[in-house]
């Protein structure tokens, strides 16, 4: 069968041998005959066209009356609903006066302007004589600066053409300051009290019942200098499960205080705020790219791109019963960066 | 053109024509009208994906132009007292607040503001469609290489344009897209750091991102763009539209319409349609409401937050990637002899790979192309798609590949939707991120393959009319009826790549990457379907018979 094929729905398989295609071609037909359309052949036709143009056209300048209606008539008041009647007003005005111009000159040039097409030949992009004549001219160039004949020119412009533009890069150098040690530090401290986002008020570990979840900034992060960048730094999420669904390792068994721990919210994958905690799975979804950390094994990755696990802030509470940091974190918060180690 | 030794003796006498001669006796433009005026342009709707991308662009600078003059790149804080009640008494930057002034109390502000975000979309989405449609017939071939990299490096700006306008209004939204791009450059090795540190001047977000971003959105990307424009146009000028194949249509000609009066009018209609349809979508579509989102504050996010459209292949990327596979990290502390650097793969490898190939592979497609088909020749004109079996199945791989990277940015919107698990759409895209694109080759190859043959049938016997008639002796027949010339044409006139083995260099010997392209050119052209020829359809005519056909048609091959 497959020597039979030949492409029809009937058989698969390959049609053609080499060099096939060549060996006979249909011969091209030339252009359709012109089909002359209505309004080529019905003067009525073409007086009907000629309105629905003209109709078009008056449609543009009703809906430029109308975006006028809607632009003075229209008050802008406190609600929201004239506003929303306005910026109607206002676009389906605009869109009744382009399209009344657009749709009324396409249906000109479709129904009234000549519609025979017409052949143009193509012409060489370069000619041989052109590329014979524009060599000749770049080798005078070339040869009347002499810039082949004088090589200490030429090699001391090379060096002065590849030093010149240095400056230009250098000249962004305070774009911004080094990073410095910038990435290691947070706003927490030894004895910072945990408050919350964003009134600043700080937090009784009574306050936390179990299940219960709060958004925590630093107190007193109002007062700092630079607030927006110290908070996108110092968020946490602070939780209180029941102690028996804690496994603490060895040396962080008294960073949480009766089952309340903090968490950095800044995700370890790019640095969007992990939100949502599922109170029924202790579970901590990041909503930017959907890293999954669990919060019964110290916030490990367990879904999505991030790797580490979110930095824990060491806490425990002060003698007036409020939540307050023990350290910083031990480790940086947020994305990750070549010198982070 | 004009001379200034010998004046010209014509004297309009109009006043129009004293005014134009006036002109154009010193500027020459007699000589632009005789050369552009009847120039011809071939007519296809798919050509008009190139106008709207302009058109919209058009658009754009238009509506930018008055956002600017209202709207302040200061990230100064300020407590808001517009005319938004909910607002009222919020610390925000001058950005956010100037942006919900011109939504809320500058007449038409929010019309303008749509209507740039709604054509900021039309534009990345009418230069992405305009690239498939050259992608897909061919169109990029010699001598149109460059004028498709050209393209390439636009849509990549146009790209650029939409996402550091997207970060102005300084919105909840917009700022968590910034941190995001703040966390993919701190990922890149060694520099990184210090990239974020200049971008930002200083820590994320600090106070200088958003007037650096307005510089880039009003003057350096808008720029380089109405360059490269520029030249784009300037090459089609040079090289002359091409044109479908059919009857009239060579490959040494240009048939269509002249720009004056037809053209012209069409194109120029055309520029009103397309800004008339934005119009009427920014009249009804609320887009990126930045009241509902509230300032930036590095705190809260809301979910299901999603980039603009043409961001979200790359933010799906960065979604898809595990950041363990099977128990072994992809970010790895490596030890120096300074200290210990960390590599985060997971971050890295999203950001840069798929992109890496799509840009790549479609700035390299033209020189790919040839170098398979040994065809060096200009064409001028197009494939269609099932006559190019094997671009048309590469190019909706890769569609493919960009499309579940698209999907999964809403993965999380997938699930709560259609009530799946979160972890399943994941896996399931995972998975199909890598068998989707072969499965698309697959089946758009067969289909193209399968319409070549349907062609092929329809030029050999015609068109089925649907009427069956009962021949004397009993025998049901169903009548076709044969195609006119003109038709007929349509579908025979297509060139078909065969398989190219590889062949010895002038020295005799083939060397390896000559190996891999002829083993290249049996796995893409090995299946083919030839174009009909006139023998072919004369014995159609007088046996009805097919097998004989290809009987004395295998005689024919093995005796030459």
């Amino acid at each position: 069968m497959a020597d039979h094929s030949h492409g029809s729905p009937e058989s698969t398989g390959v049609v053609a041998r080499p060099g096939q295609g060549d060996v006979q071609k249909f011969q091209n037909p030339g252009l359709p005959p012109h089909r002359p359309r209505l309004a080529d052949r019905d003067p009525r036709a073409e007086k009907r066209a000629e309105r629905q143009v003209a109709i078009l056209f008056l449609v543009s300048i009703i809906g430029t009356v109308l975006f006028f209606v809607g632009y003075f008539l229209i008050p802008l008041d406190e609600t929201i609903a004239t506003l929303r009647l306005q910026n109607l007003t206002l676009g389906l005005g605009t869109a009744f006066a382009m399209l009344g111009i657009g749709v009324g000159i396409v249906h000109w040039a479709k129904t009234l302007m000549p519609d025979h097409e017409v052949s143009e030949d193509r012409h060489e992009i370069r000619t041989e004589a052109d590329r014979a004549d524009a060599e000749k001219i770049i080798n005078d160039i070339v040869e009347e600066t002499g810039i082949k004949r004088r090589p200490l020119i030429r090699n001391t412009l090379l060096g002065a053409m590849i030093l010149a533009p240095l400056p230009a890069v250098f000249i962004f150098r305070d774009l911004g300051p080094l990073p410095g040690d910038a990435l290691r530090h947070t706003y927490w401290d030894s004895g910072t009290r945990l408050a919350r986002d964003p009134s600043g008020t700080p937090i009784r570990a009574s306050d936390v019942t179990i299940g219960s979840a709060f958004h925590v900034i630093p107190e007193g992060l109002s007062d700092s200098e630079h607030y927006l960048e110290e908070k996108a730094k110092a968020v946490v999420l602070l939780m209180r499960l029941n102690p028996e669904s804690l496994n603490p390792s060895p040396g962080r068994e008294d960073w949480g205080y009766e089952g309340i721990v903090a968490y950095s919210k800044i995700c370890t994958h790019v640095g969007c705020p992990v939100a949502l905690y599922e109170q029924q799975t202790h579970h901590l979804l990041c909503p930017c790219h959907q890293s999954t950390f669990d919060l019964t094994q110290e916030c490990k990755v367990i879904f999505g791109p991030a790797v580490r696990p979110l930095p824990q802030l060491p806490i425990s509470v002060d003698d007036e019963g409020y939540l307050i940091a023990t350290s910083d974190f031990q480790q940086p918060v947020g994305p990750s960066f070549w010198e982070r180690g | 053109m004009s001379s200034s030794t010998t004046q010209s003796t014509y004297q309009p006498k109009t006043s129009v024509g004293k005014i134009t001669n006036y002109v154009d006796s010193r500027v020459g433009g007699s000589g632009i009208v005789k050369e552009f005026g009847r120039k011809i342009f071939p007519d296809h709707w798919t050509f008009m994906f190139g106008e709207v991308a302009l058109y919209s662009f058009v658009i754009l600078l238009l509506s930018g132009t008055f956002l600017t003059f209202f709207y302040d790149p200061s990230m100064a804080e300020t407590t808001y007292d517009g005319s938004y009640i909910p607002l009222r008494g919020v610390e925000m930057s001058e950005a956010y607040a100037t942006s919900l002034n011109i939504s809320f109390d500058i007449r038409g502000g929010l019309f303008m503001r749509q209507v740039h975000h709604w054509s900021a979309l039309l534009f990345v989405a009418a230069v992405s469609v305009h690239m498939l449609r050259v992608f897909f017939t061919g169109a990029f071939r010699r001598p149109r290489e460059l004028n498709w990299v050209v393209g390439g490096v636009l849509l990549i700006l146009a790209m650029a344009a939409g996402f550091t306008g997207y970060s102005l209004p300084d919105d909840l939204l917009s700022g968590n897209g910034l941190r995001i791009i703040d966390g993919v450059i701190k990922a890149v090795p060694v520099v990184g750091t210090y990239i974020s540190f200049f971008l930002f001047g200083g820590e994320f977000p600090g106070t200088v991102i958003i007037p650096r971003l307005y510089v880039l959105h009003i003057l350096l990307i808008p720029a380089v763009i109405l360059l490269l424009i520029a030249i784009h146009l300037f090459m089609v000028v040079t090289h002359k539209h091409t044109q479908f194949p059919g009857p009239g249509r060579t490959n040494d000609n240009v048939v269509g319409f002249p720009v004056g009066p037809v053209y012209a009018a069409k194109a120029g209609g055309f520029f009103f349609i397309v800004f008339g349809i934005i119009a009427a979508i920014s009249a009804a579509f609320t887009i990126n409401p930045i009241w509902n989102y509230g300032p930036y504050d590095p705190s809260p996010v809301s979910a299901g937050t999603q980039p603009d459209w043409y961001i979200g292949w790359v933010d799906g990327a960065l979604r898809l990637m595990p950041g363990w596979v099977a128990g072994i990290p992809l970010e790895w502390n490596i030890a120096m002899p300074w200290g210990v650097n960390t590599l985060s793969l997971n971050v890295l490898i999203p950001a840069l790979v798929p992109a890496g190939i799509v840009f790549g592979l479609m700035f390299a497609w033209p020189w790919i192309e040839s170098w398979l088909t040994k065809d060096k020749r200009e064409h001028h004109l197009l494939d269609r798609p099932r006559n190019a079996p094997f671009r048309t199945a590469v190019g909706v791989s890769g569609v493919v590949f960009y499309c579940i990277m698209w999907a999964a940015a809403s993965s999380d919107l997938i699930a709560t939707h259609f009530f799946v698990s979160l972890n399943d759409v994941t896996y399931w895209l995972r998975v199909l991120f890598f068998v989707g694109p072969v499965i698309g080759f697959m089946v758009a190859q067969r289909i193209a393959l399968a319409l070549q043959r349907k062609d092929r049938e329809i030029a050999l016997h015609g068109r089925e009319t649907g009427r069956i008639v009962r021949l004397p002796h009993g025998e049901f027949i169903e009548v076709h009826e044969p195609l006119d010339e003109y038709k007929r044409y349509n579908l025979v006139n297509y060139e078909s790549h065969g398989v190219l083995p590889a062949e010895a260099d002038v020295n005799g010997h083939v060397t390896r990457t000559e190996k891999a392209r002829g083993r290249l050119s049996r796995f893409f052209f090995e299946d083919r379907v030839a174009p009909v020829t006139p023998a072919e359809l004369e014995a159609a005519h007088s046996h009805a018979h097919h097998d004989e056909i290809a009987e004395q048609h295998d005689k024919a091959a093995i005796s030459k």
